[in-house]
């Protein structure tokens, strides 16, 4: 389970109550938690010391400890520093004003450039109205070409190959087509090449030099550790990338990479690539990735994941019973179980700020799910409809059909009535905002 | 000298030319850190922990390192630079697994079963599908028989990718096309490989992020219906780790882990300047041993692990131990 950074920094900071003023000295065991935090998140090591120097400048001036609450305050400055490194404002793709615009993706191999490719393509057909074309300058991976056919067809986007080698002319063709077309928008898919092949280096630096793009990306893991700042540094030399595009954040990486790509090229991260879907790709959002690295969870992704999982009518329909109160116990197994395909619940709870405290310590595996199945499958399907009719004599045979006691069923139903009220009063206000209380409220202890 | 010795050493060359670009600074660093010290300071420690976070080793798996020389320098007194070196080399070396008996790594070895059995794993793009290539062809150069299954039917293209390598490595190969049961081409697979009598087989999966459930009970299922065909099978479970991965890898390596049961590592992408740290803390806390690395995209690039190596890469020093 990710560790909670802020209540970390909480227990560091109490040590300082009393005192007046904060000093070098008394603030090295909070810096130091927040270095080995960053660490932990994957954060470059010289990244992480500057980091640190810069916060711990800030809050030797910021009267920090005279606030009500220390930690919290705190635990701010750090956030608001992270995303405020990450790049406060979205910046959006270059577009050339004479068609077409030419984008060219670069990276190391297994970064997830092909996957990336299709994704924009289909991103810039759906969101900006563009008509793109995909130009398959992978010439060296075994069936790279037939991966990017594959996907094109999937969103109906044209693709331009050779039978040659030559990454070069692809791109070049490629443009021309572009032009023959009019289509309004080129990407080229390049292999994956390491930083430190000269000969492959200076390849994909003659694609541009041949093309000219109007942006240039670079695509980087987000599970990618302390090398990230040489990657980056060598294709910036190199190519001199417009913008960074974050994949694979649909793991459970902390994504700390960023901070030094950010910090040591000082190029925009422009989107965040979240499945292996075509559909999974979206701008990036700073804020989102410093409470990630701070392991502070991440709600939005955590909702995003849901998403993926509960088609919209269907929480169309789950928002309908709820608010006119049908929400039943029959549509509470269902969410149950949805929530279980999700992934590892405990993850899952992770990603929710505050989560971790609401539940005090407590474990949450799978398996809490069980009883709580176990006694609602008990139930006839009346009694799931309307918990009503659970009378003394039907909850006890409940209990015995699933193997529980009648406290665990009293318990549920008691909790089964919070939660209700709770997710009315959320359906109301319209939002995550409260998750946390409402995950509370779940049954999931005994 | 036989075919493999010579590629070994071609090999080694080539993994130590990488390595020397990668290394340079760090070993200078560690000369700095040790030069002229009869005694370890705190500043040498400082230094030391700055290589081992730098290299991925992870802060938890550091301190370990740092404690333990720290306990027996306090043990030993005056420690000399050479010492210290060795001590450290030592400390490392002890926190990776050898290889066992049962699942050798070397590709002429004879193997208790035949079949034997091995299933690739991994999260997206660590390099699982170039590696299957890699070991076809070294078991293959080494005499084998050898056939593989392309079990990941989901990514585009995947198994047109595999029956590239297959081509490549002039070995057989089972699939089913894209979208195919994954479970079912592995079954296959297997049955293949007992009634042609093939002495591995070698079965790709799809890449998979190690938090996603359903798509981790598909492998546990994967390697369920393989026990069907052959006892035992699959007798070895890969899970390839990106050497350029920092600590994420831990997580997948601990997800992957109690789905399928790793027997052993694969440390990708050791060509560029990543260090592939990470591996020390997951061999010591899955209790697995690294297997093979990754060095480069060619049919060739792939080398045994071997820990003293590559604790002396990690410190820059082609010299081994005594
Ligand atoms: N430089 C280098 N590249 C490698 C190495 N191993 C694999 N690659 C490259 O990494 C990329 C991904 O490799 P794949 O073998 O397709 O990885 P995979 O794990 O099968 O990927 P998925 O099936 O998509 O999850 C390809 O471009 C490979 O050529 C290595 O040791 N060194
Ligand atoms: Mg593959």
């Amino acid at each position: 389970m990710f560790e909670d950074l802020s209540s970390k920094i909480e227990k560091a900071v109490q040590s300082l109550k009393g005192q007046s003023r904060i000093t070098d000295v008394n603030i090295a065991e909070t810096i130091r938690e927040i270095r080995r935090a960053l660490l932990d998140a994957d954060v470059n090591l010289a990244v992480a010391r500057q980091f640190t120097k810069d916060i711990q400048e800030r809050v030797l001036g910021a009267d920090v400890l005279k606030s009500v609450q220390p930690g919290q305050l705190f635990t701010k400055i750090v956030y608001d520093e992270l995303v405020h490194v990450l790049g406060e404002e979205k910046v959006d793709l270059n577009v050339s004003p004479k068609p077409p615009t030419i984008i060219l993706i670069a990276g190391l191999q297994g970064s997830g450039k092909t996957t990336f490719a299709g994704k924009l393509a289909r991103y810039l057909k759906k969101e900006n109205n563009r008509n793109p074309i995909l130009a398959a300058a992978d010439v060296y991976r075994p069936a790279a070409i037939n991966q990017l056919k594959t996907l094109a067809e999937e969103i109906s986007v044209p693709v331009y190959s050779i039978d040659q080698k030559d990454p070069v002319r692809v791109a070049k063709e490629a443009v021309a087509m572009a032009k023959a077309l009019a289509l309004d928008t080129v990407i080229i898919d390049t292999a994956g090449r390491m930083h430190v092949d000269e000969a492959m280096m200076d390849e994909v630096a003659q694609i541009k030099q041949a093309i000219d793009p109007d942006e240039i990306l670079f695509v980087v893991d987000a599970m990618t550790g302390q090398d990230a700042v040489n990657t980056a540094k060598a294709f910036n030399d190199a190519i001199d990338f417009d913008g960074v595009v974050l994949t694979k954040l649909d793991g459970d990486t902390r994504g700390g990479a960023a901070l030094s790509i950010r910090t040591v090229v000082e190029k925009p991260i422009k989107f965040m690539s979240t499945g292996e879907k075509l559909d999974a790709l979206s701008p990036f959002y700073p804020d989102r990735l410093a409470k990630r690295i701070l392991g502070m969870g991440d709600v939005v992704s955590f909702v995003e994941r849901a998403q993926q999982e509960f088609d919209e009518e269907q929480a169309e329909k789950l928002q309908r019973k709820i608010r006119s109160d049908k929400f039943d116990l029959t549509d509470f197994l269902e969410q149950l179980q949805k929530i279980k395909k999700m992934g590892n619940v405990a993850d899952l709870v992770g990603m929710i700020p505050g989560a971790q405290k609401a539940l005090q310590g407590q474990e949450i595996s799978d398996d809490a799910f069980k009883p709580v199945e176990a006694i609602i499958q008990s139930m006839t399907p009346e009694e799931r409809a309307d918990p009503n009719l659970l009378n003394g004599s039907r909850r006890k045979r409940i209990a015995k059909g699933s193997g529980t006691s009648v406290k665990q069923v009293n318990d549920l139903m008691k909790q089964f009535s919070q939660m209700k009220k709770m997710m009315k009063t959320m359906s109301k206000l319209g939002g995550m905002g409260r998750a946390s209380q409402a995950l509370k409220s779940l049954p999931f202890g005994r | 000298m036989s075919w493999l010795e010579k590629l070994g050493l071609k090999k080694k060359e080539k993994l130590e030319q990488g390595v020397e670009k990668s290394r340079e600074g760090l070993l200078n660093k560690l000369g700095r850190a040790f030069a002229g010290k009869t005694e370890v300071d705190a500043a040498t420690l400082d230094e030391l922990e700055d290589i081992l976070i730098s290299s991925d080793v992870g802060v938890k798996t550091t301190v370990e390192i740092i404690d333990r020389i720290e306990a027996r320098v306090a043990r030993d007194k005056f420690v000399t630079q050479q010492e210290l070196q060795g001590m450290l080399r030592e400390e490392i070396v002890a926190l990776l697994r050898e290889h066992e008996s049962g699942r050798p790594a070397a590709f002429d070895a004879a193997f208790d079963h035949k079949p034997h059995v091995i299933l690739v794993v991994g999260v997206n793009g660590v390099g699982k599908t170039t590696s299957i290539g890699k070991l076809a062809h070294m078991y293959k150069q080494a005499g084998k028989r050898v056939i593989l299954g392309a079990a990941d039917t989901f990514r585009a293209a995947a198994v047109d990718q595999l029956t590239i390598w297959s081509e490549r490595a002039d070995v057989e190969i089972i699939q089913q096309g894209q979208n195919a049961d994954p479970a079912a081409v592995a079954y296959d697979t297997v049955s293949a490989a007992v009634a042609r009598g093939a002495d591995v087989a070698l079965i790709d999966t799809a890449g998979r992020l190690h938090n996603k459930k359903s798509l981790m009970e598909e492998l546990a299922k994967i390697k369920r219906v393989m026990g069907k065909v052959v006892e035992g099978a699959p007798h070895e479970i890969l899970l390839v780790l990106d050497a350029s991965t920092g600590q994420n890898a831990m997580q997948q390596a601990r997800a992957f882990r109690e789905v399928v049961d790793v027997t052993g590592l694969v440390l990708s992408k050791l060509d560029g300047t990543a260090r592939g740290g990470i591996v020390i803390g997951v061999s010591n806390e899955l209790d697995v041993p690294v297997k093979y690395i990754g060095v480069g995209e060619g049919i060739g690039d792939i080398q045994l692990f071997d820990r003293e190596s590559f604790v002396n890469a990690l410190f820059g020093e082609g010299g081994t131990i005594q």
